[in-house]
């Protein structure tokens, strides 16, 4: 019989080893699920890992690779601070709507302006809904003990029917002809959040994931916030001794996830999306949960893990359109990639013995 | 706004009939939690029962062998949850996310070439006169078996919990493992147990909203019906009969609200139809924010345990 033994302090080698290990055993079972539905397994892992960046179409894809990377890094950086803590926002999906309906509609109120200084506005509206969407947890968490998990997560569907009311209603475009979505941001360039180098995919959320990125080493590993977020997740009552108080932190980290969904939420629907519609929110909010596992809650592992993650995304769309896997395979195939790596990381606390032995 | 056309025996039987998903797979949910796991993968795993129990509907022709599919393929979900946080010690929080982003991809998976096709009828139960008793009849006794099974699970549960030993060791278990763990009680395997049982009750949810309530197989049926379940159980303050009025409390406001909208309110309809988690939200604040820590948690919910001898 195999026994788990405790180990001291966690491997610094199995730190780094799991996410590598859990990407190749997705792949290997991913693989298998992809053989059982007809496709050959190697093209199709070939199709979603190796093409975007190397093969045939790659001067297109890897431009979208960064259109994919961007919000999931932004928010993954946001959601680490708070997972690190012990502080559960999984609600990011609907800051995200928030922000990007905030910042498109100062956008749109100003149209048709041709001063580019409206941008400014735009990001604060984008960064200022997100946070506040996110207030509601964290303020109910810190007033009245309500679990943020639910809350934040329930409003997430709230968001949803905000955005439909706002695609078919007060964000209408007037000159849509009926149809439901705003105005398009590629036809407003006063407003809009172009591509900043042709073909490479980076727009202004791009630039703000890497900073931010930055940003967030510096925090965790050279401001007291940092070690302070650290602490209350590694020993909660010596993070009381140390006089940190566990409500401050919720709001700050709660405030920081959900204000950086909002920015990229903004950004997205001003560049990418390019208008509010009714389902222009394609979950990154849920999918960077995996892309903060992947990257160890480390904000330079964040940044590897949202390339990572955006591979799989423009991959299976490669996948879908090429080979005719359903999109839903993808999916199937992040989900899995989260247990791999939750269930490989025992072995970073743990070291496997055979029981009996000495 | 026509009030008129809204009839309240019609209203409260379609309540039982609106409340049966979140009742089982909060009941189910609730044992997990009371023998300490907390999983929050209820919304992965009822969708997972939903599929499978559609599926099979279909190919079978039985609305009771599609059931019994739900049950299968919740539980089965739930026992990647089971090896993941009590084999190999994961955070139970992540590794419910990943179970219900799984469900969720997974469920979209097998559904493929099932839109747009009818399951068979599940059968009325037959109980003769009664049916026929003005108002009551109606309400009470024209409903198929899960509605029934769904109210004897609660009052079972209940019974279980308070009054037999099984009860008595799961709660020790939710409450103390270390305890537990010294009296000889095999923890691990408890709390696998109470986890399977949680997914089956989650998939027996799922498949009665797509085999009754829908009823037909759309990505993402479930919509949030198990997060609100996760949420009856911390509004249920872990007893079951109180699960039982939390979930015909929802039941009855998601009914309403789907009435107002059809009877024509002057309330738009997105605003009706966020309530049901609006109301979610309100009942959280309102359960938790009571006198001290009241609210009656398991001890060791959430905590994995790992016997160091």
């Amino acid at each position: 019989m195999l026994r788990l033994e405790k180990r001291p302090n966690p491997s610094q080698f199995w730190l780094f080893a799991t996410p590598v290990v859990a990407v190749i055993l997705t792949m290997f079972f991913g693989g298998l699920l992809f053989a059982s539905m007809g496709t050959n397994p190697f093209t199709v892992i070939k199709t979603i890992f190796w093409d975007p960046v190397f093969g045939e179409f790659a001067f297109y894809l890897r431009g979208q690779l960064l259109v994919k990377a961007g919000p999931l890094i932004l928010i993954a950086l946001g959601l680490s601070l708070g997972f690190r803590a012990g502080i559960w926002n999984i609600g990011a999906e609907g800051q995200y709507i928030i922000g990007a309906i905030c910042g498109a509609a100062v956008g749109l109120a100003f149209y048709p302006t041709e001063s580019r200084l409206i941008f400014i506005p735009m990001i604060a509206a984008g960064l200022l809904g997100g946070w506040a969407w996110a207030m509601i947890p964290a303020i109910l968490k810190t007033r009245f003990n309500t679990n943020e998990i639910l809350v934040s997560l329930m409003l997430v569907y709230v968001a949803e029917t905000i955005l439909a009311k706002a695609a078919t209603g007060f964000l209408k475009n007037p000159e849509g002809m009926g149809f439901p979505g705003s105005r398009n941001f590629s036809s407003y360039p006063a407003a809009a959040n172009p591509e900043l180098i042709a073909g490479s995919g980076l727009h202004w959320g791009g630039v703000a994931a890497i900073v931010i990125g930055g940003l967030a080493y510096v925090l965790l590993a050279r401001h007291i916030i940092g070690f302070q977020i650290k602490l209350s997740g590694q020993a909660p009552r010596a993070a009381r001794f140390h006089g940190v108080s566990p409500n401050r932190l919720v709001v700050l980290c709660m405030g920081i996830s959900g204000a950086l969904a909002g920015l990229a939420g903004m950004f997205e629907v001003t560049g990418p999306a390019g208008q509010i519609t009714i389902d222009f929110n394609v979950g990154y909010g849920f999918t960077a949960i995996i892309v903060a596992f992947l990257g160890r809650l480390n904000p330079v592992g964040i940044i590897l893990a949202g390339l990572i993650m955006a591979l799989t995304y423009v991959g299976g769309e490669m996948a879908s359109t090429n080979l005719g896997l359903p999109s839903a395979a993808i999916q199937v195939f992040q989900g899995m990639l989260l247990f791999f790596l939750l269930g490989v990381d025992v072995l970073t606390n743990y070291r496997i013995r055979m029981a009996g032995g000495k | 706004m026509d009030f008129g056309s809204i009839n309240p025996a019609v209203l409260i039987a379609s309540l039982m009939v609106a409340s049966v998903p979140i009742m089982l797979a909060a009941l189910g949910e609730l044992v997990a939690e009371r023998a300490g796991v907390l999983n929050l993968g209820v919304e992965g795993m009822m969708i997972m029962g939903a599929v499978c129990g559609f599926i099979i509907t279909i190919q079978t022709e039985s609305a009771f062998a599609g059931f019994v599919g739900g049950a299968l393929g919740g539980a089965v979900l739930s026992l990647f949850f089971a090896f993941l946080t009590q084999v190999l010690l994961a955070n139970q929080v992540a590794t419910g996310l990943a179970l219900t982003m799984f469900g969720l991809g997974m469920s979209s998976l097998m559904g493929q070439g099932f839109n747009g096709l009818k399951p068979v009828q599940t059968p009325i139960v037959p109980l003769g006169p009664l049916a026929d008793i003005p108002f009551f009849g109606r309400v009470l006794f024209a409903h198929d078996a899960m509605v029934y099974f769904s109210i004897a699970m609660a009052g079972l549960l209940w019974w279980v919990l308070k009054s037999t030993r099984i009860g008595l060791i799961l709660r020790a278990v939710g409450e103390s493992h270390e305890a537990a763990h010294a009296l000889g009680y095999k923890v691990i395997r408890i709390r696998c147990a109470a986890i399977a049982f949680g997914g089956a009750m989650a998939g027996l949810g799922g498949a009665y909203v797509s085999l009754v309530r829908v009823p037909q197989w759309v990505d993402g049926i479930t919509a949030g019906a198990g997060w609100i379940a996760l949420a009856i159980v911390v509004f249920a303050a872990w007893k079951p009969w109180r699960v039982l009025i939390g979930a015909y409390l929802f039941g009855g406001i998601t009914v309403l609200q789907l009435n107002l909208q059809v009877a024509g309110s002057w309330i738009p309809v997105e605003y009706l139809s966020m309530s049901p988690y609006l109301i979610t939200i309100l009942v959280l604040v309102i359960m938790s924010s009571g006198k001290g820590r009241a609210h009656n948690a398991p001890a060791a919910l959430g905590q994995n345990f790992h016997a160091s001898r």
